[in-house]
């Protein structure tokens, strides 16, 4: 196994601070200010166009931005990207994901961050990239090419990919529009399972509002760049607010164990 | 591990071949030897094996000094442009992108013509000349594209690489219209040969095949991760602008150290690879060194036909990879495997 870290290991403490992101002349996220504990699982909401994924991009340093971003207290435009990607991990809504390449090799993309430039993968990394196979159930595909996979099976090689960084901190752009209902329930259940095995930070996008409150422990919905309501599911998803967000007929019900569930409406009665 | 069987067979089944074709094809020329002789006076040559051919003087020298500089002159060049393909493929992420996209043909071929109808220039300038051409044009090349691009795509590039090929290639024509006589070597040169090769051919492109050859080696992973886009290469601590640009550099270099002693050989940066990708796993750790142990023998192997298809005259060698090529390149475009993105 690899020595153990010289110094107490990143925490994944996340703080975003007066972030602004200009595309041109639209400006896509305005003066956004975050904190999420290390550990925490932060969902994004909001109708599209909202900033979620904006803002996950501009965190992930893939979009210039204005404002701070700083993991455990270290501002993130000062680290190295080979450093940032140790503390990062990304997947986007759609991954790039190469038809004949082999999905042991598209794991193990997610070790780069921990070789030198001309580095070799060694034996460990190998090792940990079947470890990581076989905790996501795909050990029996290490050597199959991504084109012969399914899409519940690609959506687990993709997080495998990115638990490979061992980064602390876990961004998640719409993890699961293209999954069916029950893939996605699984791949959000994994996504919990992972992060208390392995203390991760989660912020991720989500569409589904009545996934979002189950899984996430915490809601920023989104409007026009700037958040307009944060905290728990019940606090968030509240009628008024989500109509006039998502400019539509909402209606929120709650499950018997108390769960919040919000339905759409059709805008006019059937006639 | 899984991983390191399925290197290390490709790799050993490359070198056989080679081995093979090296020897068989040492062994085939006009003046007929037996093999024995053949491996014989090879044997002799081999440092630390102190074994004294019994060949002729004769055939010593048909061997030594004619038919295997040859066949390594053959095997260099060969193993440069597949390489070359196998990294351009990688760093634009365009399964027909050759060694030549990016204008370092039209610039060797312009350098070339300058040599040649030059008075005084004599003919030792020309590879000199071809080098400097194509490494001038890609220079160029990278220059334009990386200026119009914003955030300096390969597509910027490519199309940049097109605007200079076709620069290079109307100033070459205006200069062999104008010299007229001249144009029976400029043709020569540009259709390809290796029949002048010689040792010295040989030293003067080894260093840069091997420099070339080991920077895109040292690239093998980060090629594989260009696979995934720039974007998401980003994300996993890569610098893609970064890495092409060493890449480029590396195998523009090797690439016209290479066409300056062989001429324009059209077609291996994209036959061989290709081939490669068909029968292994595509990953740029096996794409990249089998490219090069193969295209060593593919060049060889169309060397040889070169010579002997037409024998005693010779088929241009640059005719014969495109007689193969053109066919090649069609199926390559109508393949399921590239439909569906090779790369």
């Amino acid at each position: 196994m690899r020595p153990p870290a010289p110094s107490p290991g990143p925490r994944g403490a996340l703080r975003v601070e007066g972030l602004v992101v200009r595309y041109e002349q639209t400006v896509a996220v305005r003066d956004v200010d975050l904190a999420v504990a290390p550990g925490e699982w932060l969902g994004l909401i909001g109708a599209n166009g909202a900033g979620k994924s904006s803002l996950l991009r501009a965190v992930a340093r893939l979009s210039p931005y204005e404002g701070g971003v700083h993991i455990d207290g270290h501002d993130t435009a000062r680290l190295s990207r080979r450093h940032f990607a140790q503390l990062v991990a990304y997947v986007p809504q759609k991954p790039e994901l190469p038809v004949q390449m082999r999905a042991i090799d598209y794991v193990a993309l997610g070790r780069l961050p921990h070789l030198g430039y001309f580095g070799a993968e060694g034996p460990q990394d190998r090792v940990h990239c079947g470890e990581l196979l076989a905790r996501l159930s795909l050990a029996h595909m290490s050597d199959r090419p991504l084109g012969a996979m399914s899409g519940g099976e690609l959506q687990r090689l993709v997080l495998a990919r990115a638990l490979a960084q061992e980064a602390p901190i876990l961004l998640l752009d719409e993890p699961t529009s293209a999954l069916d209902l029950g893939r996605r329930v699984e791949a959000l259940e994994l996504v919990d399972e992972l992060r208390h095995e392995r203390s991760l930070t989660v912020v991720s996008a989500l569409h589904d509002l009545t996934l979002a409150a189950q899984f996430a422990d915490r809601l920023v919905l989104l409007a026009q760049g700037s958040i307009v309501a944060a905290g728990p599911a019940d606090e968030v998803l509240v009628e008024g607010s989500l109509d006039q967000h998502f400019g539509t007929r909402v209606q929120i019900l709650r499950s018997d164990d108390g769960e919040v569930i919000v339905v759409p409406r059709r805008q006019r009665e059937r006639t | 591990m899984v991983a390191g069987v399925s290197t290390t067979v490709p790799l050993l089944v490359a070198a056989v071949v080679l081995v093979v074709v090296v020897v068989v094809s040492t062994a085939i020329g006009p003046a007929s030897l037996s093999l024995a002789t053949v491996l014989g006076v090879l044997a002799s040559h081999v440092p630390l094996v102190h074994y004294h051919s019994s060949a002729s003087a004769v055939a010593n020298a048909i061997v030594w000094e004619i038919r295997l500089p040859r066949v390594v002159l053959a095997g260099l060049v060969g193993s440069m442009l597949a390489a070359g393909g196998a990294a351009y493929q990688g760093v634009f992420r365009n399964p027909l992108a050759d060694p030549y996209l990016l204008g370092v043909a039209a610039g060797a071929g312009l350098g070339a013509t300058i040599a040649i109808v030059t008075p005084r220039a004599s003919f030792e300038w020309l590879p000199v000349a071809a080098f400097l051409g194509g490494a001038a044009a890609v220079s160029l090349t990278y220059l334009m594209g990386a200026r119009t691009g914003q955030r300096s795509s390969g597509t910027s590039i490519v199309l940049a690489g097109v605007a200079v090929a076709a620069l290079f290639t109307a100033i070459q024509t205006n200069l062999q219209q104008q010299h007229a006589a001249d144009l029976q070597p400029v043709y020569a040169w540009i259709l390809g040969s290796l029949s002048t090769a010689s040792w010295t051919d040989v030293r003067l492109i080894l260093p840069y095949v091997v420099v070339s050859g080991a920077v895109l080696l040292a690239h093998r992973r980060l090629l594989d991760a260009l696979r995934i886009g720039e974007e998401e290469a980003s994300t996993i601590g890569v610098h893609p602008q970064r890495v092409r640009l060493v890449v480029v550099a590396a195998a523009t270099l090797g690439t016209a150290a290479a066409v300056s002693v062989s001429g324009l050989i059209g077609f291996v940066g994209i036959i061989v690879p290709h081939l490669v990708r068909l029968t292994t796993n595509a990953s740029y750790r096996v794409v990249l060194p089998v490219s090069m142990i193969s295209g060593a023998s593919f060049l060889i192997l169309a060397d040889l036909g070169a010579r002997m298809l037409e024998a005693p005259g010779e088929v241009p060698l640059g005719v014969v990879t495109a007689f193969i090529g053109g066919p090649f390149f069609i199926f390559v475009l109508r393949s399921r495997r590239s439909q569906q993105g090779v790369l």
